[in-house]
């Protein structure tokens, strides 16, 4: 940050407490804060190695029957929950035969009806499968494959409709959740504190172009511009979700930057540094910047929470990540149709997900907050 | 402790018993604030409390008061505030409410502060007499006329109506003391009430301080860091430091034959307008060993010959600023008027005003902190204000500041290394970071602070040691000018005196230029040469500065000069005070 910083220390000298440390100091004394801590840094984890492969990789592999239910619950644990199949049997609240190997029969619930009305003398004499031949054909093929592929009745916390493991998919949500949080907040906090560094400094014409800005911004509704902004840039991904989401949410961090450049400019540090001969930037960047970082660190944390929620109705709206990727707002949209069959627990994971890291986030923030600031606790 | 002086029982008001002081700093430790005082506020009579900041002098008042912050203080056990027979720690909230504002009552430091800005000074007036003396709102109302006539409030049927940011700090201040009186107390706290005032209003406030006292025979308990206001307005005096009483007793005691080396500092750490010693005497002469007397001390002589080298000459400085008014006009306020004056080579140039005055607003104009509106500064024969700011930056170097408040003007997030060495890279001096660090540890040692100070952070000094650094900054860029801005005004007294002395050793050793602001007239006549006297934003009187102490020609400055609280001055010169 500042050419000195890098001075080696002398022998014999003890290392002074700056205001992190002394933060730092006050915020172990704070147990809730350390736990959402503790909370927060097991979610961050959880992120990076899923990010890097580690774990949930196979997210995407159909490893369940079709809305396996969680393994404490058992197979068939619920009325509307189809019973798990043996090869073959038809299976008549789906509607679609199939077998170990994936492939069903278009014609099978035709031929089920067809059965069911004819005389119980004349069965499988006069209605063949007319696809017979084929599929045994193509199920031939894949024989190999299909019979190591057997499929678990329950998984641990239950499957989604094609069998995919919840709680997997959980995991690889929080990575989509979370990176795109905490990349939009970046975003935002760093186009906030710089718009709100040099309206607040230079003040004057600066101020007024930088406040034309920010009224644009904020007289539009929230929402609506959020997808205004998802239909002009009509590309559906995670990069898109984040640029959507920092765009807009730049505007709350501004002002309370650009109040606090104006507090802090008038200041007799910065005027010394004036004396010294410090460039503005350099009053901007390497004086008043370290004085009010300490806010832009709280606001950076609040918005993370506010985002993550934000990508959760983007992507339950349609407007999110796209199909290839799985978030919670995504899970929670798939949920919607599960949890009227009764599959609670997509809609489960995915809450509680949310619910324990913005939970634990938020705290995090008030504890943030009280250790940087102790004269207003 | 001190033996108390003996008093008859029934005359004392107040009595104050092994009163001891606590606060919680964090879950491990606290701090003693006051350790065990005693002593006794008699009826009928003015008390002061005196010592430097961190005495526990404040705190006192606020236990009595009842006032204290539950949460983190602890008032020890043994302690007992006597009033009327009763102890004043025991009593419940709605009895001690009861009690203040209506027996004892206070008035504070800032008037700005304590008064509510959105009602008018009648409205918070009649408030405290509704409640208290259970008056009816229209008897309220007059006799809020009543005491803001008695406190001296010019107009007072028009100024109760008046708002208070419509008023001037000193006016401030007396509706304040008016509020504080309302209810005919026994006893009233001061807390530095004239500590934020001008020296001619502090003068108006200390006559009315007094004169109020005796009319309505009314105990005044006096607190302050300056003895020379003690000398002025209080009949018996305690010396408090660090939470203890050093010595009590009455007034003429404590100044003429002071017993304790510490009250003795106190006395003679201030610069005083009829002596200029070389060095002044620091609080460690008196405590490590018997001080000369005064005045065997080698005296200094100031004042310019007059084919002294100029460094810096101003020529019609004027700074105006402009607000706006309705929709396009705009209204001109001129904080500085045709200032011209000119900078001896090694010499002081004290400028007195008081606030408002643009004295602060000339300092900045010479270093281009904001711009001057007509004039010129002449530095090495080239004008400063016009200059574009890429050439400007090589004078910048040359011409330093020390700002008053040592709290603000250190980068809190920069260790004392940074800020020292920061100057050096923005100008280039030196080469290489090896010498930067060499030349800032031979800094610090200059100033006298330890080696070890580089890599603390600001916020681990004291007033005293801060102001220091800020001074150790501007000798990086080894100034020819340095203007001092109020530089020792908040320091305590004791402190201040150090400073000046390390002011004046570096002058000596540097020769470098000093322009010396500040309101205390005191300081400006010990450390200047010539003194320059502003009112209004244009020099009233510009001479040698024991020629405009002895001789003062314009009648502002004998009425700045007659102000100058000037201690005890034996019973005839106390007498005459009202």
């Amino acid at each position: 940050m500042i050419g000195t910083a890098t001075i080696a220390a002398g022998p014999g000298h003890t290392e002074s407490p700056g205001l992190w440390v002394l933060a730092w100091r006050r915020f172990r004394h704070d147990w809730i804060g350390l736990v959402s801590l503790y909370v927060t840094a097991f979610f961050l984890v959880l992120m990076a190695a899923s990010a890097a492969g580690l774990i949930a990789g196979d997210w995407g592999k159909e490893v369940g029957v079709s809305h396996a239910p969680p393994g404490f619950m058992g197979p068939g644990a619920t009325a509307t929950q189809p019973a798990p199949r043996s090869a073959g049997s038809p299976d008549a609240s789906r509607g679609q035969q199939k077998d170990d190997s994936g492939i069903a029969d278009p014609l099978a619930d035709v031929l089920v009806q067809i059965r069911a009305k004819a005389p119980p003398g004349s069965v499988d004499t006069d209605v063949a499968d007319p696809l017979a031949d084929v599929l045994a054909e193509i199920r031939g093929r894949s024989g190999s494959a299909a019979a190591a592929e057997a499929r678990a009745p329950t998984l641990l916390f239950g499957g989604d409709k094609w069998g995919r493991d919840v709680l997997k998919k959980a995991i690889k949500g929080t990575e989509t959740s979370m990176f795109v949080g905490l990349a939009a907040a970046v975003l935002a906090a760093l186009l906030g504190t710089v718009f709100g560094a040099l309206a607040g400094y230079y003040g004057r014409w600066v101020d007024d172009a930088f406040n034309w800005f920010y009224s644009v911004f904020t007289s539009i509704p929230y929402l609506l511009l959020i997808l205004s902004i998802a239909a002009v840039l009509n590309q559906k991904g995670t990069v898109t979700v984040i640029l959507i989401l920092g765009l807009t949410g730049w505007t709350g961090i501004f002002r309370l930057i650009r109040a606090e450049y104006m507090k802090h400019k008038v200041r007799e540090y910065v005027q010394a540094a004036d004396a010294i001969g410090a460039s503005n930037t350099r009053r901007i960047f390497v004086h008043i910047l370290p004085n009010v970082s300490h806010v832009v660190l709280v606001q950076l944390s609040l918005h993370v929470v506010l985002f993550i929620k934000s990508e959760v109705i983007l992507s339950f709206l349609g407007f999110g990540v796209g199909v290839d990727t799985v978030s919670w707002g995504s899970m929670l949209n798939e949920a919607q149709s599960e949890l009227l069959l009764g599959n609670w627990w997509q809609l489960a994971a995915a809450t509680a997900a949310m619910a324990v890291l913005v939970t634990a986030f938020g705290l995090l923030t008030d504890a943030l907050r009280d250790a940087l600031d102790p004269k207003l606790k | 402790m001190i033996p108390m002086s003996p008093l008859d029982s029934d005359d004392i008001l107040v009595g104050i018993r092994d009163l001891t002081v606590s606060f919680r700093v964090d879950r491990t430790t606290t701090f003693e604030a006051v350790k065990g005082i005693s002593f006794d506020i008699p009826a009928n009579s003015t008390v002061a409390l005196v010592g430097e900041s961190g005495s526990g002098k404040s705190v006192t008042a606020l236990a009595i008061l009842g006032l204290l912050p539950k949460e983190n203080s602890k008032i020890g056990s043994g302690s007992r505030i006597l009033y009327r027979d009763r102890n004043l720690l025991e009593l419940t909230q709605g009895e001690m409410r009861k009690l203040r504002g209506c027996d004892i009552s206070m008035i504070f430091q800032e008037p700005m502060s304590s008064l509510n800005p959105v009602f008018t000074v009648g409205f918070q007036l009649t408030e405290v007499l509704t409640e208290h003396a259970g008056l009816t709102n229209r008897l309220a109302r007059a006799r809020a006329v009543e005491l803001l006539r008695e406190v001296g409030i010019p107009e007072p049927e028009a100024k109760i109506d008046a708002y208070p940011f419509q008023l001037s700090g000193g006016q401030q201040q007396r509706v304040m003391i008016a509020m504080a009186i309302a209810c005919e107390p026994k006893l009233l706290i001061a807390d530095e009430p004239t500590t934020a005032l001008d020296v001619t209003i502090q003068k108006q406030i200390l006559d009315l301080i007094a004169d109020l006292q005796k009319r309505r025979r009314m105990s005044v308990l006096f607190i302050t860091h300056d003895l020379a206001v003690v000398g002025e307005i209080a009949d018996h005096v305690i010396v408090m430091r660090d939470g203890e009483i050093r010595e009590q007793g009455p007034v003429r005691q404590i100044f003429e034959a002071p017993r304790d080396s510490y009250t003795q500092a106190l006395l003679l750490c201030r610069p005083q307008l009829a002596r200029r010693p070389k060095r002044l005497p620091v609080i460690d002469d008196f405590l490590d060993r018997a001080p000369a007397a005064a005045q065997d001390v080698p005296q200094r002589s100031r004042g310019l010959r007059g084919d002294e080298q100029i460094v810096l000459e101003a020529r019609h400085i004027g700074k105006s600023f402009w607000s706006r008014e309705g929709l396009f006009g705009q209204r001109e306020f001129k904080a500085v008027q045709d200032v011209s004056f000119k900078l001896a080579m090694g010499k002081t140039l004290g400028l007195v005003g008081e606030s408002g005055s643009g004295k602060t607003t000339v300092g900045l104009t010479l270093m281009r902190l904001h711009d001057a509106s007509s004039g010129e500064v002449l530095f090495d024969g080239k004008d400063l204000l016009s200059m574009s700011p890429r050439e400007a930056m090589q004078y910048k170097r040359r011409i330093q500041i020390v700002f008053q408040n040592p709290y603000s003007s250190l980068n809190p997030r920069f260790t004392v290394g940074q800020i020292l060495m920061e100057p050096m890279h923005i100008h280039r001096l030196g080469s290489g970071e090896q010498e930067h660090r060499d030349m800032a540890y031979a800094l610090l040692e200059k100033v006298g602070l330890p080696g070890a100070s580089f890599f603390k952070y600001p916020h681990e000094f004291s007033g005293g040691q801060r102001q220091r650094i800020a001074i150790a900054r501007c000798l990086t860029m080894k100034p020819d000018v340095l203007i001092c801005d109020e530089s020792v005004s908040a320091l305590d007294v004791s402190v201040q005196a150090q400073v000046l002395n390390l002011l004046q050793d570096l002058q000596d050793e540097l020769g470098m230029s000093y322009i010396f602001i500040s309101h205390d007239l005191a300081v400006v006549k010990y450390m200047a040469d010539q003194v320059m006297v502003m009112n209004e934003g244009k020099i009233v009187e510009i001479a040698d500065s024991d020629e405009i102490y002895l001789r003062p020609q314009h009648p502002y400055t004998k009425k700045l000069l007659s102000s100058i609280p000037r201690g005890w001055r034996g019973p005839g010169g106390n007498g005459d005070r009202l």
